[in-house]
């Protein structure tokens, strides 16, 4: 090779290529927007009479820029939680005993419910200034991304395959390379999948945070929730299509600039033995891979990251639950264990005793049975508007998932649709039920799985998608027809993937109904008999001791529901049905 | 290369694994009381059949579980924990899937805090001599297995043991593959171009422990014991159609076919339920017939060399061996040195019609294994004629571990459904003679 060609091509190679010139303009746009949107964040709280939000159109990308960094910000809390609970709980086999079943009750409590106390909470830590609203904010959307990331995360912890687990041990990687070389790694996939799913969750609570009345303390942050709160109450049909169309703006462009890249990369993560058939592509990932500069400049950052992850830093030494036998004798730990189950369940009792002293002061039994009973009618929506919405969208989702090219056009479609929060449909279920003078009781049943139903939509259409083929076939060759095809060969072939989406779909329609039995619309209410309408009451009324009342009944009954009902059916269908 | 006064780099002294069933109490041993001693420049062959416990004292010697009993030292050093100076080769490869060849090697120095130029020459270097060069920024998944395996030596070399542990490195992959990755390594080895003084490998497989090993350990199993030890005392390269080579594949043969002895007196009440301790393997009825087939049909006429058999039927002696002993104890075959032979039962079996088959082997079934017998005898005196397989699994283990008690369960149910003795409901875990109508 010739010295001059040499030098030539280092030359050359040195400058910045075009993909650095759109990369870089993609970069400094996203850095000049969080700049514009912290100056809003930091500022004092407006006067309660100054209006926050305007209905103007060329407001909504600034909104929608505040939205979208409130949620950001609670999923890198909620990273933050999942690395340090999740770990914890996996690790050690005593905090497992509290933090898995203290993750399973959290993932059933309404959290709108326990919002009204983090706003009153916020507030005071940050008298005088929006950051404490905007914690409070973030706070909401944390609770709804956190517990399912955690559990996750939790879950990939304790499955680590044993063979790569014997080979960290082998090398004697300390507790901290062998969290960064093989745990955390291999729970990457499950992971992010996870994090997409609370991310389209999440508005659903954000946008119920922007806005919120706690008694006498009015919010109001700038964002598309209260913008779609301020169009609501002034009855403009013309502001809330603005804002579908902003939302769908914004979860477009965090799905291309952020996960798929994401997912793409994540691809090598996966545990299987051979290239998968389909590889995740990203165009973003692409440009950023062709770039020279800034490939250039992230370079030694990732070296350093993983040479972070090498650091010979060990765990403390917790009673690990995959401990070896030790030689010593176990009695004393067995009586550790004894002590320690006795002080959680006395912590328990005087948790429990002290929220029903604290209930016990303002009410009385006729309250709590009213929240039972409210509780059932809400119970009773809910199961009868999942039946429903299985019975309308199981049928259509198959015929959908068994024709691969319909089955990848509608199902990210599904997806996007979930994020859509019930909100957007308080105008039109107020005029309908006022114009027609229906029952609420019935039509505001509708709202409650307005948001779910697309996590049955999308969880079938990939059940159906990944039905076998030649079972397919056989069964079409054996003219099996009509309901003994469902029966027989189609329902059970999709009932892991249809449970998956129907367990979702029930545990967001609890939520929802704290918004789907209030219903406002300019000036006229709406209002449905439940739990739902009863806590959303005693939240605006700023009445505590109903609200925790109302919170309680309801995680109990939710829970109840799901270890009664759902995981029983589910860890049938996962045993007898997964093909 | 074996140099009587070379010195003894593991000592593994009376070790004993049990496995603590969930309840704390401790359950049937897995491992009873093995003693071996590998010497500087010696491969040892730990030969088994699947679940003797092989892997668990690899395990152990790695240091990556503790035994019941018994002590380990490398070098003269107690093994309370993984130990230094060993690497090990894994069945599965156990390869990160997100890291590319050259990170997987050099996870071992890297964890160490070794300096980032010294792993990377010293990665790189090891690389170069198992062959894999070019292959530096390839990810795992894009390998073929025996690829993968060679990343696995890779990593195991760099970190420069003295012990090599190989857990069954080569059963993975196919058989060309399998036969290529033992003589690059034994070429390796015979020119001391890789830095270990002495290698360890479990295998299930008969011919390649002669072909590979200096000495055989037979482990028996359920507890796992060393049964016999053979010495190899032929010349590297060894030609698998030699003579004494042959002779000694038979050989072992003939040692992993004996009847395991009668346990010890005294450790269980000899009256009651005797026989039940019987762990049974889990086989297919259509392989049963199949082989008693091949067995009476030529070239054998009724009797064949087990190596042969294993051949033209292309089996592992894992799949093989577990045949052969069911059939044995249904008393149809019965074994001679390395040979086995139809009884007559087993010629008349091979004469009848699918219904006569299955009314032959439930007969015998009942006369010769004790656990069929025992489920009849229960399902008859309930008036329900209905049992939870619970109770026999409760008893099972009573003798044996969890998991072979659970798998002995699964085979009884198997052999029992084919000889039409019994009826098991999966939904219901429950033996009934109800089968549907």
């Amino acid at each position: 090779m010739s010295k001059i060609y040499a030098i030539a091509s280092v030359s050359r190679r040195v400058l910045p290529n075009h993909w650095d010139l759109v990369a870089l303009a993609l970069i400094m746009a996203g850095l000049a927007a969080i700049a514009r949107a912290y100056h809003g964040i930091s500022a004092p709280l407006p006067s309660p009479n100054e209006p926050v939000v305007s209905l103007d159109y060329w407001q909504l990308p600034y909104y929608a820029l505040r939205t979208a960094l409130r949620m950001f910000a609670a999923l890198a809390a909620s990273f933050v939680f999942t690395f340090t609970y999740a770990t914890l709980a996996a690790k050690s086999r005593r905090a497992e005993m509290v933090l898995i079943p203290v993750l399973d009750i959290l993932q059933s409590v309404p959290i709108l419910g326990f919002l009204s106390f983090t706003v009153t909470f916020f507030l005071n830590l940050f008298p005088g200034n929006v950051l404490g609203a905007e914690c409070a904010a973030i706070f909401a959307v944390f609770t709804s991304q956190a517990w399912n990331m955690a559990f996750s995360f939790y879950q990939s912890l304790r499955t680590v395959p044993r063979d790569l687990d014997e080979v960290a041990r082998g090398f004697r990687l300390t507790g901290w390379q062998k969290f960064w070389q093989l745990e955390a790694p291999f729970a990457v996939p499950g992971l992010i999948w996870n994090t997409m799913m609370s991310m389209s969750g999440g508005w659903f609570f954000v946008v119920a945070a922007e806005a919120i009345t706690v008694g006498d303390t009015t919010i109001t942050l700038p964002g598309v929730g209260s913008y779609i709160a301020t169009a609501n109450n002034a009855g403009r049909w013309d502001a809330i299509a603005a804002a579908v169309a902003t939302m769908g703006v914004v979860i477009l462009l965090y799905d291309q600039l952020l996960f798929r890249p994401i997912i793409a990369w994540a691809a090598k993560f996966r545990v299987e033995l051979s290239v998968g058939q389909e590889v995740e592509r990203s165009w973003m990932l692409d440009l950023l891979a062709r770039t020279y500069w800034i490939r250039l400049g992230v370079r030694p950052v990732f070296a350093a990251i993983r040479a972070a992850g090498y650091w010979r830093l060990s765990f403390p030494k917790l009673a690990s639950p995959a401990a070896p036998a030790k030689k010593s004798n176990p009695a004393p730990s067995r009586a550790g264990d004894v002590l320690w189950v006795a002080i959680l369940a006395a912590g328990a009792l005087w948790g429990l005793w002290s929220v029903v002293a604290y209930i016990g002061k303002e009410l009385s039994w006729p309250d709590v049975v009213e929240a039972i009973v409210l509780t059932s009618y809400t119970l009773v929506r809910v199961v009868v508007l999942m039946a429903l919405a299985s019975v309308v969208w199981v049928p259509i989702s198959v015929w959908i998932g068994l024709r691969p090219r319909w089955a990848e056009a509608v199902q990210p479609i599904a997806q996007f649709l979930a994020a859509f929060p019930v909100n957007l449909l308080f105008g039109a279920a107020v005029s309908l039920i006022v114009t027609f003078k229906l029952n609420p009781d019935i039509w505001l049943s509708l709202l409650i799985v307005f948001g779910t139903q697309w996590y049955i939509v999308f969880n079938t259409i990939g059940g159906a998608a990944a039905f076998p083929n030649d079972l397919r076939e056989a069964a079409t060759n054996f003219r099996i027809r009509g309901w003994d095809w469902w029966r027989k060969v189609m329902i059970p072939g999709i009932a892991p993937y249809y449970l998956t989406g129907a367990i979702t779909a029930s545990g967001g329609s609890w939520n929802a109904s704290i918004v789907a039995e209030y219903v406002k619309w300019k000036d006229q209410t709406v209002t449905a008999h439940g739990i739902g309408d009863y806590i959303a009451e005693a939240t605006n009324k700023g009445d505590f001791p109903k609200i925790v009342l109302g919170v309680a009944v309801m995680s109990i009954f939710v829970t109840l529901f799901n270890r009664l009902f759902w995981r029983r059916l589910y860890a049938y269908a996962e045993r007898r049905l997964r093909l | 290369m074996l140099d009587p006064a070379s010195t003894v780099l593991l000592d593994v002294s009376h070790i004993s694994q049990t496995y603590s069933k969930g309840s704390g109490e401790t359950g049937a041993p897995v491992l009873q009381d093995v003693n071996l001693r590998l010497k500087t420049g010696e491969i040892i062959g730990l030969l088994g059949r699947s679940g003797c416990g092989k892997s668990s004292l690899l395990r152990i010697i790695a240091g990556l579980s503790r035994p019941t009993q018994g002590v380990v030292t490398i070098d003269g050093a107690p093994v309370e924990g993984p130990a230094e100076g060993v690497a090990m080769v894994f069945q599965s490869f156990a390869l990160f899937p997100w890291l590319t060849v050259l990170d997987n090697v050099e996870i071992g120095l890297r964890a160490q805090g070794v300096a980032p130029d010294e792993t990377r020459a010293r990665a790189l270097k090891a690389i170069d001599i198992i062959g894999l060069d070019g292959f530096e920024s390839a990810y795992p998944k894009e390998l073929s297995g025996g690829m993968r395996q060679r990343v696995g030596f890779a990593r195991a070399l760099v970190v420069q043991p003295q012990i090599l542990l190989m857990d069954e490195p080569f059963s993975a992959l196919d058989v060309l593959t399998a036969e290529t990755l033992r003589t690059d390594l034994l070429e390796l080895w015979q020119e001391g171009r890789i830095p270990i003084k002495s290698i360890l490998m479990v295998t299930h497989n008969i011919e390649e422990a002669v072909l590979m090993c200096d000495r055989v350990l037979v482990l028996s199993s359920n507890p796992g014991r060393i049964a016999a030890e053979i010495v190899i005392p032929l010349p590297h390269p060894r030609d698998r159609l030699d003579t004494e080579f042959r002779q000694l594949v038979d050989k072992i043969y003939a040692l992993m076919t004996q009847r395991p002895e009668p346990k010890p007196a005294g450790r269980e009440a000899a009256a009651q339920g005797a026989g039940l301790g019987l762990a049974l393997p889990l086989v297919s009825t259509n392989s049963l017939a199949g082989m008693l087939e091949e067995i009476a049909a030529p070239p054998y006429n009724g009797q064949a060399d087990l190596p042969h058999l294993a051949d033209s039927l292309q089996l592992e002696i894992d799949d093989l061996f577990p045949l052969g002993e069911t059939l044995q104890l249904l008393h149809l075959v019965e074994f001679a040195d390395a040979d086995i032979k139809l009884t007559s039962v087993g010629q008349r079996f091979v004469d009848m019609d699918v219904d006569q088959r299955k009314k032959l082997f439930g007969e015998k079934l009942l006369s010769n294994i004790p656990l069929a017998a025992h489920i009849k005898h229960v399902l008859d005196e309930r008036p329900s004629h209905r049992a939870p397989s619970t109770r026999f699994r409760e008893e099972l283990e009573d003798y044996m571990s969890e998991d072979y008690a659970e798998r002995t369960l699964r085979a009884i149910i198997n052999l029992g459904r084919y000889g039409e003795l019994f009826a098991y409901d999966e939904n219901a875990q429950t033996f009934s003679y109800e089968n549907p109508q």
